[in-house]
């Protein structure tokens, strides 16, 4: 099967930044990838990259097993709904008719549903709209197009939990009667982490972890107890992070546990809570600042 | 919707929900199992891992696939899951509790009588 997305030793740098170093990946179809990363780590321009807005200063992009840039044929395949999307100085319902006409496989069912789900005004100028809204619009258009290929890039500025909750729930239902490609950029980790298949990490424009979110997740845990016994237990394991407090401490360290060494833990009184997706992506983008700095 | 912990990969835990449900009966041998795609929307997940879970119990021969039609309980598969929790039960959670035990010093023959009377359930006498 063709991979949805692959690129290859991607670089993009604009003068004496480098914005993406060396990236290479694949997007299988069907998934849902997640791109994390901090602010400036390149999630941005690679999107921009992926849909033929901007072009790597090295490196080989494919999608949909084509060249994306002014190729009509794969841009009309995907969608790309980022932060803040500037609309020309249109209604509503206009903006949506537009974005009707472009894409072949969308449904003015789901539009008409999500317009209603986020209690848009459809004749209101997109430009007189809440942030919120504005952010709604992007949604409903990104939804609606069924693209083979959708990305959404930090996609609800403005939007509060009930909304974004409505987002992941619409996307999901989505995704489960309309396979498709998702990439979905984002600071919330833990909201959308059981929502991701793959997870991507970007670190100052490199990738640090191209994974399933299944062994992603377990690979951390934090085992805290009395002192002695903590550093017992974590001897010759690879320790992220440790804190101490009087005679206790809490050692985070990055190997799963097998069955034997949690009961050895429980032997020891020690208390094991393992990481969340958002907490292990800290530490991951850390040690991978670590090598750096030791290099 | 039920609340999924983190450490134990997700498709496990569904797995184990559902594992849970046929062993509570609420899921009875023969019945039909949620798709995937319900699964994924009751518990918030990505389809693919609720396809895991599923797959996981499948190959436990927990639930049998009927072609075309879905999921189904297998027959005999309560009682399986039955027998291999009681060979974990100890392990899972007579350890946990003894190891407590130990380390308020509590001897054996206080928990048996513990476990003999079970009073303490209704905020009676603790030990």
């Amino acid at each position: 099967m063709i991979p949805t997305i692959s690129a290859t030793a991607l670089s993009r740098r604009y003068r004496d930044q480098i914005a993406l170093d060396d990236v290479s990946l694949t997007v299988e179809p069907g998934t849902v990838t997640g791109l994390l990363g901090r602010n400036g780590a390149g999630k941005t321009t690679l999107m921009r990259i992926i849909t033929g807005q901007e072009f790597p200063s090295s490196g080989d992009i494919r999608v949909l097993g084509q060249a994306p840039a002014e190729n009509d044929d794969v841009l009309r395949r995907m969608v790309f709904v980022r932060e803040e999307q500037a609309y020309p100085d249109l209604r509503v319902e206009h903006a949506i008719r537009v974005a009707s006409w472009f894409y072949p496989n969308w449904s003015e069912d789901l539009a008409q549903q999500l317009l209603s789900d986020f209690t848009l005004p459809l004749k209101r100028r997109i430009k007189r709209l809440s942030r919120g809204m504005r952010s709604a619009v992007g949604i409903v258009i990104g939804l609606a197009a069924r693209a083979e290929l959708t990305l959404f890039d930090e996609p609800y500025a403005g939007l509060d939990a009930v909304a974004r909750q409505l987002f992941y729930d619409r996307l999901l239902a989505e995704f489960a009667e309309h396979p498709r490609t998702i990439v979905l950029s984002t600071h919330l980790i833990d909201e959308v982490a059981d929502l991701l298949e793959h997870v991507v990490l970007l670190d100052r424009g490199r990738v640090v972890l191209d994974a399933p979110a299944d062994d992603v997740r377990g690979t951390g845990m934090t085992v805290s107890g009395p002192a002695t016994a903590v550093q017992e237990f974590v001897a010759g394991r690879t320790v992220w992070h440790q804190q101490r407090l009087g005679s206790r401490a809490s050692v985070t360290i990055a190997d799963p546990l097998d069955f034997a060494a949690q009961a050895r833990a429980r032997a020891l009184h020690l208390s094991l809570e393992p990481l969340s997706l958002q907490q292990l992506l800290v530490h991951a983008a850390g040690a991978s600042a670590d090598e750096k700095v030791s290099a | 919707m039920p609340a999924l912990d983190d450490g134990t990969p997700l498709f496990v835990q569904i797995a184990e929900q559902l594992a849970d449900d046929v062993v509570d009966g609420v899921l009875p041998e023969g019945a039909r199992v949620p798709s995937t795609n319900e699964l994924a929307a009751f518990y918030r997940i990505n389809p693919a891992t609720a396809a895991k879970g599923i797959n996981l119990l499948v190959d436990d021969a927990v639930l049998e696939k009927r072609r075309g039609i879905g999921m189904f309980v297998a027959d005999g598969a309560r009682e399986q899951l039955r027998a291999s929790r009681r060979k974990r039960f100890a392990e899972q959670y007579l350890d946990p509790m003894l190891a407590e035990a130990a380390r308020l010093g509590i001897d054996t023959d206080t928990l048996v009588s513990l476990i003999r009377d079970p009073s303490w359930h209704n905020g009676g006498s603790r030990p």
